[in-house]
């Protein structure tokens, strides 16, 4: 099927099958960013901005982007400037291994959209649907207040 | 993991989406939210032929108050009923339990209908709908009809729909006088089903008696269950510790868990005596605080 | 130079420098946080395949027939490979790194759920996922053995045919220690406390399951495989042994790792045949496994049945531990450990105490289930060790109406015992146990807390304390004592300097999150005063890095850190001859500060280690060779022994038996800390990996053998919501023996902690009688607990 959608600002067209999962679409445009952590749609690696609101997109399929638009973690930065989740994550050690952070980063610069200011306990429910197996959570949160901070200083 | 082929198409209206399950017939399905669907055809335990996507469905996604109930359209989201003001101020146990379903990102994309027509005895949502007494509006080619939820969830993942009925809309009763209502879950982490979860709603008459009574359980049978017998138990009585703690006996009663890697039966029930207590305590101050 | 005391709380470098003691921000950051990492499932090459497994829905089963027919004739399907075709390759069966045989594709019978059956390669992972379905397997299903008592029982069904002499279930048999001393120990204790319980079976699960890409080239012979790997050179060499390959035409390529704790250590089936497919086909094959792939296949951890006891005296001293373990091993014995040690390093399960006698005898069982037995965050069975005294330690004072804290003082080994003889054969570098449990009983306020304790228990509620204090043993390890397969572990760094002054500077290990890239090239610059971030720090290649043993058992800090230590005070030493040329002084008149040779007395007269190292190619001393390289091997005197004190505060629902931390506190101390943040950030993963462990995070099996626990529904990893808010503090004592006083810290949290959850609960229900739950601690154990305690 002929599906047309927007990823990082690029509209692009393509033929697929109904049934090619959204993120294995996403990371055949060579967005690799977005990970694989589960088969169950436990773990958020897959997290992507779906018209700005985070979906896990192994639980999608790629005809179901037909028209929309995503934000994947190669979108954040913005005319060459890191997105302030990104400074944070660096600044605060929210990440390890990597292999979270962009389904992280996506999942908390949409908190940050709707509650730039948000408290340890938003964060945490904010993320819950993301695991990370190396950090503990503690950095993340900071990262995500940090970036709070950040986007409010501009 | 990667689900088997099949044939999908996107109706924008619901004529064409019920013009097109009649079509496809047997192996057709309903895709919703996609969260229980999805992940079952990526672990090969479901392998519809033909999914019709409802999501492009223009005006499903409505939470209105009509003639003293709510109405929940097909495509609202888990997360909708967490923000929703219209539901924190009609349904307590609603407002308790949305915010407990899956995890956050889930619930921007599965639905209340969803999950009420997949009759997962673990989905937290028919246990809530059994409490409320919530009706189900089902929608085919050829009509509507309204069932009732107990009438609708049959057992173990089926409902009542006909081949070519979709579940358009769910209607949830308001109370009539002061009420209440909670949904009380163990799950081990956030993303887990309930290990037990208990729905409980109450309404005082004048007198300060209970005028009615709504108890349900999740997890605990082989689909959501009402604890009628417990529900008997509260009506037409003065709320006490006592009556509390009689109902919850009588929910415990009422529920046949198994034991498994979540714990053992014996204690299962025992959760559910707790936590049929603990929500009806919470329902009752709810209740007591409303003039 | 050793580090010594004065290398405590200050800083050599300013922070343009960063070396040793600044939290440095990572330097592999800036690819992560653009979704630039390049992990294995991100790599295509031209022309590439795909691979998916087939496994044994069933434990254990004769394999009649497989008919891959209607697979192979699937459109896209380009081979299927069975353990037939393995076999004529000589490749159905591998070496473990214990040194068992392991099946790559099974050709008799499978012997657990999820076992290796057949591969298909195809064009696309969608059409081979499909023709999985298009396998028919007929297997003749045999009893399957579920726990390691069951397989030692008389007349269990033999799992290891396939092993010529193996008459039983038997995998190993090891003892440590003095059985005669220990023995006439407990004969004239006064009192004798006892504990048997298990540590269940957990598996790592990085975030990143295993996988790789092998590329062989049919016209050079060249082997490349992109790979999951920890241990990049020692995969190489097991490449080269099991495929008869020429290991100079093999290269491994470790790229970046996301999470490795243990899983990937082991070579797994998949590695084997995607790489003889590619031998076959001349094609690149991909094979990424799934959750459910990772969770029932790979290297599992722990899995210890266990019993111990400990001898006491009237006073509260601790004469002698005696301890008895049964592991459950799987279907092959596949432990990633030294060579010596067939229960690993459990023997260090005398721990933080001092008394003169122990003995460990440890057994380990075929059963039908996946292999493994890694060393899950942990220094090859160190984690089980470390619960087994600290649960041990904390009944012992209930038991003889101490409290626990003052007990552990009065039996913790004393700064000045150190270097300290172990009863089971370590020797302890350096340790100061009591001050760091001091600190951490201050930050709870324990007292207060105690009688907060006891106050509430008169209300009906239950809260509890519990604590750990223990110590570590990591970085293996010297080469007397420590191989894998033969291989000593050693490691190794390599330093260039180029004309510029910037460095790069190459390893033998493999971060998968650690960050080996800021780390190592913070002590370059510590050593040589180039600023860090002028070091660029290569990792994973065969071709391209020196031999080393790789990442698991925090071993890397402690080994690879001394030599990259070793080898840039090497080319210092070179680099002052260079600047001694340079100032027209002789090397002896000349002093050094980070960055700078100074003619002694004349700070003016001075040279950079930049111009040093621009001298070095433009204008050498006569006397030396041009360029400023070298490479170090570093064979360790002997392990480091990290150790600490962690309280939790948990508090106990009577009528449901669920709990909840209320605080956490970890004081650790792991040595001279290269990189604080990072350290911290180690210890908080750590202290996550354990709160999962105590709550709900285990592998489990049916009778029939079917595994419970096999993807993220069923097995329970914390999120930031259940996870406690770690408070963290430290202590400094550095390893004496360690070129710059750092002893290793990934782990200690994973070790440490388990116990310190696990005595909270029982803490809060000691009082009842209650001495002993199984982890994880699911609130209906909690509940029976209460109800059989209370009646
Ligand atoms: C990680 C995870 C955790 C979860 N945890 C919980 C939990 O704690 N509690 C809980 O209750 N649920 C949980 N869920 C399930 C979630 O709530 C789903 O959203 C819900 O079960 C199904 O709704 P859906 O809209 O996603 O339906 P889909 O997956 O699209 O459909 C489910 C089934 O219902 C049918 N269907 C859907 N909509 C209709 C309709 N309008 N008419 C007729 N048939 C229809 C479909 O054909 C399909 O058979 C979890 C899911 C995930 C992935
Ligand atoms: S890969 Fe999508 S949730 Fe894990
Ligand atoms: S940083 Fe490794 S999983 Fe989060």
């Amino acid at each position: 099927m002929q599906i047309n959608l927007t990823i990082n600002g690029a509209e692009q067209s393509a033929e697929v099958e109904p049934r090619q999962l959204l993120v294995d679409y996403i990371r055949s445009t060579g967005n690799t960013g977005t990970h694989i952590g589960c088969d169950t749609t436990s773990c958020g690696a897959c997290t992507v901005l779906v018209d700005g609101t985070p979906m896990k997109t192994c639980t999608m399929f790629a005809v179901q982007a037909n028209g929309k638009t995503l934000t994947t973690v190669e979108g954040l930065k913005q005319n060459g400037e890191l997105h302030p989740i990104q400074t944070a994550f660096k600044e605060k050690h929210g990440l390890q291994c990597g292999f979270c952070t962009p389904g992280m980063m996506l999942t908390s610069a949409a908190l940050l959209e709707q509650n730039p200011d948000p408290s340890e306990d938003d964060v945490r429910w904010a993320i819950s649907g993301n695991i990370c197996r190396c950090t503990g959570y503690v950095n993340i949160v900071k990262a995500v207040q940090h970036a709070g901070e950040l986007i409010r200083e501009n | 993991m990667y689900p088997p082929a099949f044939n999908y198409s996107a109706p924008t209206s619901v004529e064409e989406v019920l013009a097109t399950l009649a079509k496809e017939g047997e192996g057709a399905r309903v895709l919703a939210g996609g969260q229980s669907l999805i992940p079952m055809m990526k672990l090969r335990l479901a392998s519809p032929s033909y999914l019709v996507d409802i999501n492009d469905v223009d005006g499903l996604d409505y939470i209105t108050d009509v003639n003293g109930h709510v109405a929940i359209g097909a495509l609202v989201r888990h997360n909708d009923i967490v923000k929703s003001e219209l539901i924190g101020s009609t349904n307590h146990a609603m407002t308790d339990a949305a915010p407990w379903i899956a995890d956050p990102i889930v619930r921007n994309r599965g639905t209340v209908c969803g999950s009420i027509a997949h009759c997962d005895p673990e989905g937290d949502w028919n246990s809530v709908m059994l409490a409320a007494r919530a009706e189900v509006v089902a929608q085919s080619a050829a009509g509507e009809r309204v069932i009732p939820i107990d009438d609708f969830i049959v057992d173990f993942f089926t409902n009542s729909l006909e081949p070519g009925e979709i579940v358009k809309e769910v209607r949830v009763p308001k109370y009539t006088g002061r009420g209440g209502g909670a949904y009380v879950k163990l799950e081990r982490k956030i993303g887990d089903y309930a290990t037990v979860g208990v729905a409980t709603q109450l309404e005082l008459g004048d007198d300060g008696k209970i005028a009615k009574a709504g108890i349900a359980m999740t997890a605990v049978n082989s689909k959501n269950t009402r604890a009628a017998a417990a529900e008997q138990v509260l009506v037409g009585e003065t709320p006490s510790d006592e009556l509390f703690r009689e109902a919850g006996n009588a929910a415990a009663q009422a529920s046949e868990p198994e034991t498994n890697v979540r714990g053992t039966e014996e204690w299962k029930r025992e959760v559910v005596s707790v936590y049929t207590r603990r929500g009806l305590e919470t329902a009752l101050a709810q209740a007591q605080a409303q003039a | 130079m050793t580090t010594t005391a004065d290398q405590v709380g200050h800083l050599h470098t300013p922070p343009e420098i960063g070396g040793i003691g600044h939290s440095v921000r990572r330097h592999e950051d800036d690819r992560f946080i653009q979704g630039a990492g390049n992990y294995v499932d991100d790599i295509e090459l031209p022309g590439m395949l795909h691979m998916a497994i087939l496994r044994s829905p069933v434990a254990h089963a004769k394999i009649l027939s497989i008919d891959t027919s209607e697979a192979t004739a699937l459109e896209g399907v380009v081979a299927v490979v069975t353990g037939e075709l393995m076999a004529e390759h000589n490749l159905a069966w591998m070496p473990t790194l214990s040194g068992d045989t392991q099946a790559v594709l099974a050709t008799d019978k499978v012997r657990f759920q999820g076992q290796e059956v057949a591969a298909v390669i195809a064009t696309h992972p969608y059409i081979a996922r499909d023709a999985l379905g298009l396998i028919f397997v007929d297997y003749e299903e045999l009893p399957a053995i579920t726990s390691p008592q069951q397989a030692m029982a008389d007349g269990a069904v033999l799992i290891r045919d396939d092993k010529e002499g193996q008459a039983d279930n038997l995998a190993y048999e090891w003892e440590s220690g003095d059985k005669d001393v220990t023995d006439r120990a407990f004969a004239e204790a006064d009192k004798i406390v006892s504990l048997e319980t298990h540590y269940p079976r957990s598996h790592p699960s990085p975030l990143e399951t295993c996988g790789a890409v092998a590329d062989v080239d049919p016209a050079s012979g060249q082997v490349t495989i992109y790979m999951t790997s920890q241990a990049p050179h020692a995969h190489r060499t097991v490449f080269a042994l099991v495929a008869g390959l020429p290991e100079q035409n093999i290269r491994i390529i470790s790229p970046d790792i996301g999470g490795g704790f243990g899983n990937k250590v082991p070579v797994y089936p998949g590695y084997v045949i995607a790489t003889a497919a590619s031998l076959l086909i001349g094609k690149p094959v991909k094979w990424v496994e799934s959750r459910t792939e990772n969770l029932i296949s790979t290297g599992f951890a722990r899995d210890y049945h266990m019993k111990g006891e400990l001898a006491l005296n009237s006073e509260g001293r601790i004469l002698a531990l005696r301890t008895e373990i049964l592991s459950d091993q799987g279907a092959f014995f596949a432990d990633a450990q030294p060579t010596k040690f067939k229960a690993g390093l459990f023997h260090i399960v005398t721990g933080s105490y001092d008394y003169p006698a122990a003995h460990v005898v440890a057994r380990g069982a075929y059963t039908n289930k996946a292999p493994g037995g890694v060393a899950y965050r942990c220094s090859f069975r160190v984690t089980e060790a470390s619960y087994m005294i600290e649960r041990l330690v904390q009944n012992a004072a209930y038991d003889i109406g101490m409290d626990p804290a003052e007990f552990r003082a009065l039996n913790f080994i004393k700064p000045e015992q150190f270097p300290y003889h172990s009863p089971t054969g370590f020797v302890y570098d350096s340790g100061d146990y009591e001050t760091a449990m001091r600190k951490a009983l201050g930050i709870v306020d324990y007292e207060a807390l105690r009688k907060e304790q006891a106050e509430a228990r008169a209300e009906g509620r239950l809260i509890g304390i519990g604590m750990a204090s223990f110590t570590e043993v990591v970085g293996a390890g010297n080469s007397k004592d420590y191989d894998i397969l033969g291989l000593k572990m050693f490691d190794s760094a390599e330093l260039r300097v180029h004309p510029t002054g910037k460095a790069i500077l190459k390893l033998g290990v493999k971060s998968q999150g650690q960050g080996h890239e800021t780390t190592f090239a913070q002590i370059v610059a510590e050593e040589l005063g180039i600023p860090a971030g002028d070091i660029k720090v290569l990792e994973g290649d065969t071709d391209n890095t020196p031999y080393g043993l790789g990442t698991y058992a925090s071993r890397s800090t402690p080994v690879a850190g001394a030599a990259t230590a070793m080898i840039s005070r090497t080319l210092r030493e070179k680099a002052r001859k260079i600047a001694a040329h340079l100032l027209e002084a002789s090397a002896d008149d000349l002093d050094w500060e980070p960055g700078k040779f100074f003619v002694k007395g004349s700070p003016e007269q001075s040279v950079t280690i930049q111009d040093v190292a621009f001298a070095a190619y433009t204008n050498p001393p006569p006397d030396e060779q041009p360029g400023l390289e070298g490479v170090h091997y570093y064979d360790p005197p002997n392990m480091t022994y990290p150790f600490g004190t962690y309280v939790v505060v948990v508090e106990v629902d009577a009528e449901t038996g669920e709990w909840n931390v209320d605080r956490m506190i970890a004081v650790d101390d792991c040595g001279v800390r290269i990189n604080p943040m990072i350290v911290d950030g180690q210890i908080m993963g750590g202290l996550t990996e354990g709160f999962a462990a105590a709550t709900n995070q285990f592998i489990t099996f049916d009778d029939e053998g079917n595994c419970i626990g096999s993807n993220f529904m069923d097995y329970l990893v914390p999120t930031a919501w259940e996870t406690p808010r770690f408070e963290l503090d430290e202590t400094v004592t550095p390893s004496p023996h360690h070129p710059i006083g750092a002893k290793g810290v990934g782990e200690s949290a994973t070790v440490g902690s388990p116990a310190a959850y696990v005595n909270a609960v029982i803490d809060a229900l000691a009082h009842l009688g209650v001495r002993n739950i199984d982890m994880p601690l699911l609130p209906d154990r909690v509940w029976s607990a209460i109800q059989n305690a209370t009646g």
